[in-house]
């Protein structure tokens, strides 16, 4: 197009930026994605139909959807709590309890899962007391779950923050004014304006956890059929040379987490209907 | 009698927002708290809707101590100033909210609820949410959701301050009709003294925390209590002048000061149109060149600037200025035709009192 015809933008270097920036996103995004289903398609579909739905792979789906669902949802319930009682109230070391949210962030996963798995380990620090109680954290779906908990909080938090932040106090004396209890006025005042912000934490949370190896790896102990996840079994298939394999589990994965990332995406449309 | 707040104080730590307040306001009443931003008048008005809990003093509702009841209990009605609806709610449950939890039967809530949208020019907005509307729309929503219960008292936190200056004018005379139709004593906060005027019966003046003066628009305008006043409601030249001889000067003017000792400071003030301005240089005793013209609709403000370099503010219709002869850069003759001392002096002839609550200003300024 020739550019006395194109509107004037105060910013400067608009198609440059653009340019790198489609550039890079097909680069580091799309260009893998193609190839994973590139690479899918050199599969009949009659093999990958095997491949995708063998036992082995049904329960390590299974695991990580059904681990990663339970770990964003009590994400986004410890997270909102969490985010709530950082932004609302004053008391001493709040400052040290909010550096420590990213804490997840910062360390490496895999020390996550070492240190997860040693603490609940039955001869663990907690594990010792848990297990006799028939809790047992180390070795099975629940030290799953407690590692996906753990890499997921910081997303859950740091996505309702500055929401909250933002959010004046004046609804809720409104609501009071009105007559409403306290109890009142969250049910109906400030949880359903905070629930958008929560499913994107939620979401964020899910995703993060979908795609978590390096933590899970040393406290799930990767049994096949018991808790192994889908990303461990990728891993498996590699170095069982059968990279066919792997790619064809990880083009299930890649569709249910688009599909997943979609339903989230139109849930929290649906829960943002009244704002502008 | 409506609300009685009785020797009121509240502080925040170490901030005293509001020092020793009384007043009273009848059952329906259109009452409002003037004052300059940081005046205390907002605490006030969330110390009778129970938000803030008075340091010291009591507020009465309807004669009943209400210190110690909630918010919850005391069936007021408050609009913020940023409407505060619940974007997560229809007009209409935003509206019956109120009704809902005060366990109002449905057909009655039905019936209130579409009763007042009807009242406010409503009607048919039923199921829009708060972001579909205008923000005249918001303020009407704002104020019949605290209307719906049925509150002893309507109180409204600068209720015109979020809307535009065209829809303001509009607001204020709505609100005027629907305090007239409704009867419900109404407290409203404001800083805009022309806002006070116009809307209510009565005004509570505020500055610093105390309370300066309580009355009709008319009487704080035409006796205000003391120099906060007299400079906040409407303009006024201020001057601060020594007295010698029993004359107070400032540079050529005078002022008649027979009661004072010499060497005192006091301090005068005459409203705009006590200026009275000549085009013709001998007319009148003091000389002045008339600086600048400002068209305020109706009504012109003219500066004037003194020989001493002082310049005084004076105000007169179109009408008057083409009569005179007068434009800008002319030379000038005036006089001012009535005062108030203000401070320093103890004159019997005029209204005064010892609270100076601005340090004094080099020129003559008006407000």
């Amino acid at each position: 197009m020739h550019s006395s015809k194109q509107p004037t933008n105060v910013l400067p270097g608009f198609n440059l930026a653009m340019g790198v920036t489609i550039f890079c996103l097909s680069t580091v995004v799309l260009l893998p994605i193609a190839c994973l289903l590139l690479k899918a398609m050199e599969l009949s579909w009659h093999d990958f139909w095997r491949l995708v739905t063998a036992d082995r792979a049904l329960a390590a789906y299974k695991l990580t959807f059904g681990a990663s669902l339970v770990a964003a949802l009590a994400n986004a319930f410890f997270g909102a709590l969490l985010a709530w009682v950082l932004v609302r109230y004053e008391f001493p070391g709040r400052r040290f309890i909010d550096a420590l949210v990213d804490f997840p962030f910062a360390l490496p996963t895999a020390v996550a899962g070492l240190t997860l798995a040693h603490m609940f380990a039955d001869q663990g620090w907690l594990g010792r007391y848990l297990s006799p109680l028939g809790i047992k954290g180390a070795y099975t779906p629940l030290g799953v779950i407690i590692a996906l908990t753990f890499v997921g909080l910081p997303f859950a938090v740091r996505t309702l923050q500055p929401i909250l932040e933002t959010i004046d106090t004046d609804v809720e004396e409104a609501a009071a004014s009105l007559g409403a209890g306290r109890m009142r006025t969250f049910w109906s005042v400030i949880l359903p304006t905070l629930a958008p912000t929560i499913l994107t934490g939620f979401a964020l949370a899910f995703a993060r956890a979908i795609g978590e190896y390096g933590s899970i790896v040393f406290i799930s102990g990767n049994m096949p059929f018991k808790t192994e996840i889908a990303p461990f079994l990728i891993v498996t298939r590699l170095e069982e040379y059968d990279y066919l394999g792997a790619v064809a589990i990880a083009t299930v994965l890649l569709f249910f987490s688009l599909i997943l990332l979609a339903l989230i995406n139109l849930l929290e449309g649906w829960a943002s209907r009244f704002h502008s | 009698m409506s609300i009685k707040l009785q020797n009121v104080s509240k502080s925040f730590g170490e901030v005293t927002a509001v020092t020793r307040v009384s007043f009273s306001v009848e059952e329906g009443e259109l009452l409002a708290l003037l004052g300059p931003s940081g005046g205390g008048k907002t605490t006030v008005l969330r110390m009778i809707a129970g938000l803030e809990t008075p340091t010291e003093g009591d507020v009465f509702i309807r004669g009943n101590r209400v210190n110690d009841l909630s918010v919850q209990k005391r069936n007021i009605g408050f609009v913020f100033q940023n409407y505060a609806l619940f974007k997560n709610m229809s007009v209409f449950k935003n509206i019956a909210f109120g009704l809902t939890i005060k366990k109002w039967r449905t057909s009655e809530i039905q019936t209130r609820v579409l009763e007042l949208m009807e009242l406010f020019g409503l009607d048919g907005l039923e199921k829009r949410y708060p972001h579909q509307l205008s923000g005249g729309q918001r303020q009407r929503v704002a104020i019949a959701r605290a209307l719906a219960p049925k509150p002893t008292v309507l109180l409204l936190d600068e209720p015109f301050g979020a809307v535009d200056a065209r829809i303001r004018q509009d607001l204020r005379e709505w609100l005027v009709r629907l305090h007239h139709d409704l009867k419900v004593t109404t407290i409203f906060v404001t800083h805009d003294q022309e806002e006070a005027m116009e809307v209510s019966n009565r005004i509570v003046i505020f500055s610093r925390g105390h309370l300066e003066q309580i009355g009709t628009p008319r009487e704080v305008y035409e006796q205000p209590a003391n120099e906060f006043v007299a400079r906040f409601i409407g303009v006024m030249n201020v001057l601060e002048l020594e007295v010698l001889r029993g004359i107070a000067r400032f540079g050529e003017l005078e002022f008649p000061a027979p009661e004072i000792a010499d060497g005192l400071k006091v301090r005068i003030g005459f409203r705009p149109y006590a200026v009275q301005v000549s085009g013709d240089p001998d007319e009148f005793r003091y000389r002045a060149t008339l600086r600048h013209t400002f068209f305020l609709g109706i009504m012109l403000r003219l500066e004037l600037e003194l020989p001493s370099g002082l310049t005084l503010r004076a105000r007169m219709t179109k009408e008057e200025y083409a009569q005179r002869g007068l434009e800008d850069g002319v030379h000038v003759s005036f006089q001012i035709r009535n005062y108030k001392v203000l401070s320093g002096g103890k004159s019997q002839l005029h209204h005064e009192s010892g609270a100076q609550t601005e340090p004094p200003p080099a020129i003559a300024e008006g407000i």
